[in-house]
């Protein structure tokens, strides 16, 4: 026997990963993903309307007792996730680099990945104290501004950084109090995969957080449709046609939509990788982005004796 | 009819939960309180599938929990459905377990108070010593107060001889204000015992209940000077859970309190785990399920 | 036939727990050697016995420790990244989860409160503090809208013997965050924590000199704030040594924060929930011994409940159990000294004196150590000695009130101002009474609630700044306008 059979490698299988658990796609689709050349890497899951809908239910699920955990608990469980980022650095850099990137863009993809966890984790405890208020009314209340999740969130992560783009709406979401669906990059999926081990064996409660691998044509119109879906958060690199049909779909309901620029284009990430790294990273600290996909609610309550 | 309403704060009660289950019992405390568990425990069966035979099994195992020790003491109690009393009795006749009845159109309430009188009466008949009733919590939930007052009354009455747990239904009750409001009631009304749970539904007893629970007796006997007995029921498996509950007795009401005849506790899976503890401290080694009979 | 059950004693194991005999001090990331011929003793308060030594620093060490501090101020701490400090405050929080244990055991050893105090509470908290000024670290522009801010330079801090860890936490942690370097000295009576701390942080990694120990009493802080390389001095403790602190500074244009006394009042007005209000005055009194600055040791009751609580709060008494701090079981700890067991004792004295009644738990508690019964004065007025100097004891005045405004102005009554208890149902009256007392921490149905994301300090008497919360960053900055930010 060779020796390349003797020490015959035992490749992964990619699945979704739904309510903490990791299921294959319901329609047992899957498209195949490549190498830069040529090599296949994987067959990934291609995901349905009913992936979607199953996602949803368990989002929904979980999503109250996310929020209602002590904003403390909370940053540490997103600092967990860092610390197990961090111990698996290297396996998460050679996926990268499978997938064409260079050695030094994948490191600092991770490197920045890692600081943008960290980043977040530090602002469950200080989102109220900032952005929250006790408001001076003309009357003999006591009035108080809190901020609120929105509730269950859908994403499309850009196609790249792979990682990167991901956990930049990820975190806010996460931060914000909600729970996620999010659809991974198309042709560079399998980090975002591989990233859900790493939620798994973090102390993220089941069901905070969803992955999904798929054709964002094909899943877009079931999440705009989908009225138990209260935001919708996308990358404007996306085709103009799937912005339209974001624009118009979510209005079924009146989700909140919103553009956050977290994303280049696969060619960009190989061509000027540093520099788009290097810029992400910056703009995705930015706490405003929990704003976005969280509700005001101002109580009242009369001051006397 | 007007009930004084209460204010309880949830939050301190759960923060004296906590310190309360912060003690740690050992050693020959920690015997003295298994001791005391099985001398309070009321075994129960309470099934549509309860046949003769698992009655008997039940009894026997009230009579003899563990024979490979010496001094493991008896059960306080058995608990049936009425039609399982004589039967029980029949067995329990030669030693000083009592038997507790469930009555009153058990676990809903859900009849005439004349149908219900009846279901205590007959259990008395067939020799109750003990009977547990259930509130009318629909009555209770929509304020009316008078009618579940009258209804413990009628029932106490028709116990006779027998002494008469009320059970409040305290998963069913909404706040812990209801649980105090209910147990004030009752004992106004001539319980003997309040009790938390029928052990049908959830959630059935908790530390912050059964907590207000016992302070309601505690100021009970300072306003009247009537002791009322108190019991937990159902979703009571561990001795630590238990023990918890003496500690709790201890230092809410004092040791007065500390017997059968004030405190019981409702379960049936209990039984074994305060046996494996008490061999376990005996012995020193963590014990297997297989060496405790599971009738 | 009732039973007589008392609870064993459940000791917790000690033997997984390491500290030296000898200890030096912390200067530039290394211990220096135990110099006997400057050392002090440090006693177990539960039983007298010598548990370990320290090293006095004088005014060279004192000296030496701040030069360090400024080195590493100057070279990379003051104007590194703000993620790279928050970092090493995650790792201190982190690793002091990791041996929480180890440090509550030794802080029950080294000071006498109970091991489920400081196993609970004390470092539970002191690692909490850390993890929430750690997220601060590369935040600061959010803390301080269109303001440029800066650190400091190099902070000289002083805590007390009551929450030795914690209160190293509440100095370190913001202290850090906003790239400030440290020299802190703990109590004379409880070292050994802060010395673990300091074995702590070259396990991380810290860059030598940005936190630096001194050990040593009273005469070392003296040392500390009349060096002239400080730009900050944070006390917390006695009234009387924060005034001689505040002189001591002045016309050195160095910032301080001060946490002194307090007398807190603890009002409970008849529609209270009257157990729940009787077990808070467990925590606001009894619990830490009543060494606590912002311990509610004036109990306001209103006339009409007064008699109920009263019996309640005996009834709860009697549960208590005072004894080894290191039992699971004990609910008050020993007094931490010789000195504070007299002072104790002196003002009980005087309050009987002066016609008060005292009521104290029965029950035994041991000879071995420093201790002290949890106690009642009743028969006291506004005016009794008792009822206006703070005591840091487990010792409770008690007085009524008949009407809201009274309670007011009886709580109001006294140059202290650190915080004060309300206990009602009704939300509106909560509100119209908080927002009339003056002081810096209100709690409301609960007592001696602490949070990092609090913010704790006092009104007048009581001392000057916030620790915790967002306002506690604004003492270890400086702030210029932003021209840019002001459009």
């Amino acid at each position: 026997m060779s020796k390349e059979q003797e020490l015959l490698i035992i490749p992964k299988t990619y699945k979704n990963y739904v309510g903490g658990a990791f299921p294959r796609t319901e329609s047992g689709r899957y498209y195949k993903l490549n190498s830069l050349d040529g090599k296949h890497l994987a067959n990934v899951c291609l995901s349905t309307r009913k992936d979607i809908r199953n996602a949803v239910q368990v989002a929904r699920k979980a999503q109250a007792s996310w929020q209602n955990r002590t904003a403390y608990n909370q940053g540490q469980i997103i600092y967990r996730i860092a610390e197990i980022l961090s111990g698996r650095r290297h396996q998460f850099e050679a996926e990268l680099e499978s997938l064409g990137y260079s050695k030094e863009v994948a490191q600092m993809e991770l490197e920045s990945a890692i600081d943008l966890i960290v980043y977040f984790a530090g602002w469950t405890d200080k989102v109220q104290q900032v952005f929250g208020a006790v408001n001076p009314v003309a009357s003999h209340h006591f009035n108080f501004s809190r901020q609120e999740a929105v509730g269950v969130v859908g994403m499309l992560a850009p196609e790249a950084p792979a990682l990167l783009g991901a956990l930049a709406m990820l975190l806010p979401n996460m931060v914000a109090g909600n729970s996620s669906i999010i659809i991974a990059s198309e042709k560079l999926a399998l980090p975002l995969c591989t990233f859900a081990e790493v939620l798994e064996t973090s102390d993220v409660p089941a069901g905070v957080v969803n992955i999904l691998t798929g054709k964002k044509e094909e899943l877009v119109g079931h999440f705009v449709s989908h009225m138990d879906v209260d935001a919708l958060i996308a990358d404007p690199t996306l085709s103009f046609e799937l912005r339209k049909e974001l624009e118009v779909g979510s209005t079924s309901n009146l989700k909140r939509l919103h553009f956050w620029a977290t994303g280049c284009t696969v060619d960009e990430i190989h061509s000027t990788g540093k520099s788009v790294i290097e810029n992400m990273a910056k703009s995705a600290k930015d706490p405003y982005r929990i704003l976005d996909v969280q509700e005001v609610k101002t109580t009242w309550h009369p001051i006397s004796e | 009819m007007i009930l004084d309403r209460i204010p309880i704060d949830a939050i301190g009660v759960q923060e004296r939960v906590d310190r309360i289950c912060s003690r740690s019992i050992k050693k020959e405390s920690k015997l003295q309180a298994l001791d005391l568990a099985l001398r309070m425990m009321d075994l129960t069966t309470l099934e549509g599938s309860d046949s003769a035979g698992k009655v008997r099994q039940l009894c026997n195992k009230a009579m003899h929990p563990y024979t490979e020790l010496p001094n493991i003491p008896s059960v306080a109690a058995v608990c049936v459905y009425p039609n399982r009393v004589k039967l029980a009795k029949e067995i329990l006749k030669d030693s000083e377990i009592n038997v507790a009845s469930v009555a009153t159109a058990f676990p809903s309430g859900m009849s005439s108070l004349e149908i219900k009188l009846d279901d205590v009466r007959y259990a008395v008949e067939e020799g109750a010593d003990e009977i547990d009733m259930v509130i009318s919590r629909g009555a209770f939930l929509s304020g009316d107060y008078a009618l579940v007052y009258d209804e413990i009354a009628q029932i106490k009455e028709a116990c006779a001889h027998a002494h008469l747990k009320v059970i409040l239904e305290t998963g069913e009750l909404g706040s812990l204000e209801h649980v105090r409001m209910a147990s004030d009631l009752a004992m106004e009304a001539g319980a003997d015992f309040i009790k938390t749970s029928t052990g049908k539904i959830q959630p059935a007893a908790t530390m912050p209940v059964v907590l207000v629970m016992l302070q309601a007796i505690r100021d009970f006997h300072h306003k009247t000077g009537k002791t009322i007995g108190m019991k937990p029921a159902g979703g009571i498996r561990t001795s630590k859970q238990a023990i918890q509950y003496l500690v709790m007795v201890k230092e809410i009401l004092g040791e007065r309190w500390l017997t059968p005849d004030l405190f019981r506790f409702g379960a049936s899976s209990l039984a074994n785990d305060v046996l494996m503890q008490w061999v376990k401290e005996k012995t020193g080694r963590y014990q297997s399920l297989n060496y405790f009979s599971n009738d | 036939m009732p039973i007589h059950w008392e609870y064993a004693h459940a000791p917790e194991s000690t033997d997984h727990v390491q500290y030296e005999k000898q200890y030096g001090l912390f200067i530039d990331g290394a211990f220096t050697h135990y110099d006997p011929s400057k050392s002090f003793d440090s006693l177990n308060p539960a039983t007298r016995e010598l548990l370990y030594q320290c090293t006095q620093a004088d005014e060279k060490d004192v000296d030496a420790a701040v030069k360090a501090a400024r080195k590493a101020y100057e070279e990379h701490w003051g104007s590194g990244k703000g993620s790279t400090r928050g970092k090493y405050l995650y790792r201190i929080a982190r690793m002091l989860q990791e041996r929480a244990r180890e440090f509550a055991v030794l802080e029950s050893l080294d000071g006498g409160k109970p091991i489920r105090e400081s196993r609970d509470i004390d470092i539970p908290l002191a690692a909490a503090y850390f993890f929430y000024y750690a997220g601060w670290a590369d935040k600061l522009a959010y803390a301080f809208p269109a303001k440029k801010v800066t650190p400091l330079g190099v902070c000289g801090q002083i805590i007390p013997w009551n929450f030795p860890l914690l209160m190293l936490a509440w100095k370190i942690a913001p202290a850090l965050a906003c790239g400030n370097t440290v020299v802190l000295k703990p109590a004379e009576t409880t070292s050994l924590t802060a010395l673990k701390f300091c074995e702590l942080l070259q396990d991380i990694g810290l860059p030598n000199g940005v936190v630096n120990l001194i050990t040593g009493p009273g005469q070392t802080g003296e040392y500390l704030v009349n060096h002239d390389g400080i730009d900050k001095i944070a006390f917390t403790g006695s009234t009387g040594v924060g005034k001689k602190i505040q002189q001591s500074i002045a016309g050195r244009n160095i910032k301080s924060t001060l946490e002194l006394g307090g007398k807190g009042a603890y009002i409970i007005f008849e529609d209270a929930s009257l157990n729940e209000a009787v077990e808070g005055i467990v925590n606001a009194i009894f619990f830490n011994q009543g060494h606590v600055c912002c311990a509610g040791s004036r109990l306001l009751v209103q006339e009409g409940v007064a008699d109920r609580v009263i019996e309640l709060l005996k009834q709860r008494m009697a549960t208590l159990i005072v004894g080894d701090p290191l039992d699971k079981n004990t609910d008050v700890g020993a007094i931490n000294s010789q000195n504070q067991l007299n002072t104790i004792q002196r003002y009980v004295d005087i309050g009987l004196e002066e016609g008060a009644e005292c009521f104290q738990c029965e029950g035994n508690i041991p000879s071995s150590g420093f201790y002290f019964r949890p106690t009642l004065l009743t028969k006291v007025s506004q005016s009794s000695t008792v009822v206006q100097e703070e005591i840091f004891g487990p010792v409770l005045t008690v007085q009524t009130f008949r009407t809201t405004q009274e309670a007011i102005d009886k709580a109001n009554n006294t140059p202290y101002g650190l915080a004060n208890g309300i206990w009602t149902d009704k939300g509106s009256k909560i509100f119209h009474v908080g927002s009339q007392l003056r002081s810096g921490v209100v709690w409301s149905n609960t007592y001696n609630k602490f949070d990092p994301t609090s913010p704790f300090g006092g009104y007048k008497e009581s001392g000057k700044g916030r620790e915790g919360g967002v306002q506690g960053l604004a003492p270890y900055v400086h702030l210029e306008s932003n021209v840019e930010a002001e459009i």
